[in-house]
């Protein structure tokens, strides 16, 4: 059995942006991302239990993509940039092998 | 036909023939060796050139009368030293006959093989054995300047200890239950274990005076050295009191606030502290950087084998500033290598061979509670590619319950009064 999803999602975005302008996201969750290959202190395989990606969404179109796999390490942190046109709702979605998901949203106004 | 008698005279005549212009040459001026810094690397240098090259004239550039170690600071943080435990004179060194320039070393001239002084005057070397440890990084956190470090000390660097003594004092105006907070810098920094030894001891007077009190360590790293060792000392020494945060759980302080008393992590999180001990970014000391000896790294390459800095001929950069691959930036490892540095310049300056297969060797003793002490070994070989460590040597103290190990972790505490009253003998005499 896995652990629950008990990660706390954690941005670091601008909260404004001028129209055009690329923005760095900076995006970190917890999760111990393990592959199931590993042994215990007990000697017993640690149980699978991995995020399978990320996908944000900007007013509901998505934005970016990423694919987690054995290779990833705990704590999955990731940066990217995006050009903002207009004001954004960005909403992130981590989603784990076995369908459950973490959410974090954000907001970047275009004054 | 010649005698054996004979023979033996001719050959003893081409030999005093020989001799003499060497002779002469050595009345005439003794090579100069130049040591830039007092601390570890330098100290150790200058007495070990006197002892081992009398004929060699040794004078040492440092601005203050007497060093005050980084080793053993964290003693005074948790009660057990004072601050003339950890000073050291150089008045011993003196009477060995090193010559002493107590000024700043402004600015060197690899071409001209001279040293500005920053009270006027140069000096000219030979050979320059240049151990100027480090510089902090001012602003590259956030908020964190000259002024900052009035607010939160980094006691980092030692100069007259005012650093490790104001950081002291905070401890023991802290209020019981008030946090205690450190940042912590990516690799590479001064003294690796430094920063856990530090957690230990403030931890250890925390439970003995302000057992309310936390400890809150903020890291920009998620692995450090000698980790399961301190990690199974915290939980069992003390349980709950510390609590350590890696850089991949938003760990890395990115900006400190003097004024709101505030630690802020990458990701936005501001915790509240009572003290603060930033422990900042470094590169080598300034007058590394102002003669072109540093890389992009901020830090000096240096030939593994001679010291030799990869940019200045005749210029040798041990401890801190240097790069030192696989070995640790430590007191210890400053101390061995100056004595290869020093053999190695004397040679090259004399046309001989610089000494061939040098082994340099580390041990890093932590003190982590009252008769608790640990240990990290490491022996290293300069290669092609650097200082590496030699396979299957060193390691680290055992892990396992306190109550097993009870006689290793007093005996290690022991052997590190011990290392440190032998090192401080070997450097400063």
């Amino acid at each position: 059995m896995t652990a629950a999803l008990t990660g706390r999602p954690r941005l670091r975005l601008p909260a404004t942006a001028q129209a055009g302008e690329v923005v760095e996201i900076r995006t970190l969750v917890d999760h111990p991302m393990e592959t199931g290959l590993r042994k215990g202190d007990d000697g017993q395989p640690v149980p699978r239990d991995m995020l399978a990606r990320l996908i944000v969404r900007a007013n509901g179109a998505v934005v970016f993509t990423a694919e987690f796999r054995n290779a990833t390490s705990a704590n999955p942190y990731l940066v990217f940039f995006l050009r903002i046109e207009r004001t954004t709702e960005l909403a992130f979605t981590w989603l784990h092998e076995d369908g459950r998901s973490l959410t974090a949203a954000a907001r970047i106004v275009v004054a | 036909m010649l005698s054996r008698r004979d023979l033996g005279r001719l050959v003893l005549s081409a030999a005093a023939i020989l001799a003499a212009p060497a002779v002469v040459h050595a009345k005439a001026k003794a090579p100069r060796l130049v040591v830039i810094g007092g601390g570890f690397g330098g100290a150790s240098a200058a007495r070990y050139a006197r002892t081992a090259f009398p004929h060699v004239a040794v004078t040492v550039i440092e601005p203050q009368k007497s060093f005050v170690t980084c080793p053993y600071g964290n003693l005074l943080l948790g009660g057990s030293r004072d601050l003339a435990a950890i000073t050291h004179s150089y008045d011993r060194l003196k009477r060995r006959g090193v010559d002493f320039i107590h000024d700043w070393a402004d600015a060197i001239d690899p071409v001209a093989k001279t040293i500005k002084l920053g009270g006027g005057g140069t000096v000219r070397y030979d050979k320059l054995i240049l151990s100027p440890g480090i510089a902090i990084k001012w602003g590259a956190l956030a908020g964190y300047d000259t002024g900052a470090a009035r607010i939160f000390p980094h006691a980092w660097v030692p100069e007259k200890g005012e650093q490790v003594t104001l950081l002291r004092k905070q401890l023991e105006a802290l209020p019981d239950g008030g946090v205690v907070a450190f940042s912590i810098p990516a690799n590479p920094f001064r003294c690796p274990p430094g920063p856990y030894e530090r957690i230990s001891l403030v931890a250890d007077y925390l439970k003995k005076h302000k057992p309310r009190a936390k400890i809150l360590a903020l890291d920009h790293k998620d692995a450090f050295s000698k980790q399961g060792l301190f990690q199974d000392a915290w939980n069992e020494l003390y349980p709950g009191l510390i609590e350590w945060v890696p850089g991949s759980k938003d760990g890395k302080v990115v900006r400190v606030d003097t004024k709101e008393k505030v630690f802020e992590t990458e990701f936005g999180t501001r915790h509240k502290v009572d003290v603060g001990n930033v422990i900042p970014p470094q590169s080598a000391a300034r007058i590394a950087v102002d003669a072109g000896l540093v890389n992009e790294t901020g830090w000096v390459p240096v030939n593994p084998y001679t010291f030799e800095a990869v940019k200045a001929k005749d210029i040798h950069v041990i401890g801190d500033a240097n790069i030192p691959g696989a070995m640790p930036k430590s007191g210890f490892i400053a101390n061995t290598t100056s004595k290869h540095a020093v053999a190695s310049a004397i040679a090259l300056l004399e046309g001989r061979e610089p000494p061939k297969d040098p082994i340099y060797f580390n041990t890093c003793y932590s003190h982590v509670g009252d008769d608790y002490g640990i240990s990290i070994v490491g022996v290293f070989r300069p290669s092609e590619k650097g200082f590496v460590e030699t396979p299957n040597s060193g390691g680290v103290s055992p892990r396992g319950p306190l109550a097993q190990l009870r006689d290793q972790r007093r005996l290690e505490a022991h052997y590190a009064d011990s290392w440190y009253a032998s090192i401080t003998k070997d450097a400063f005499g």
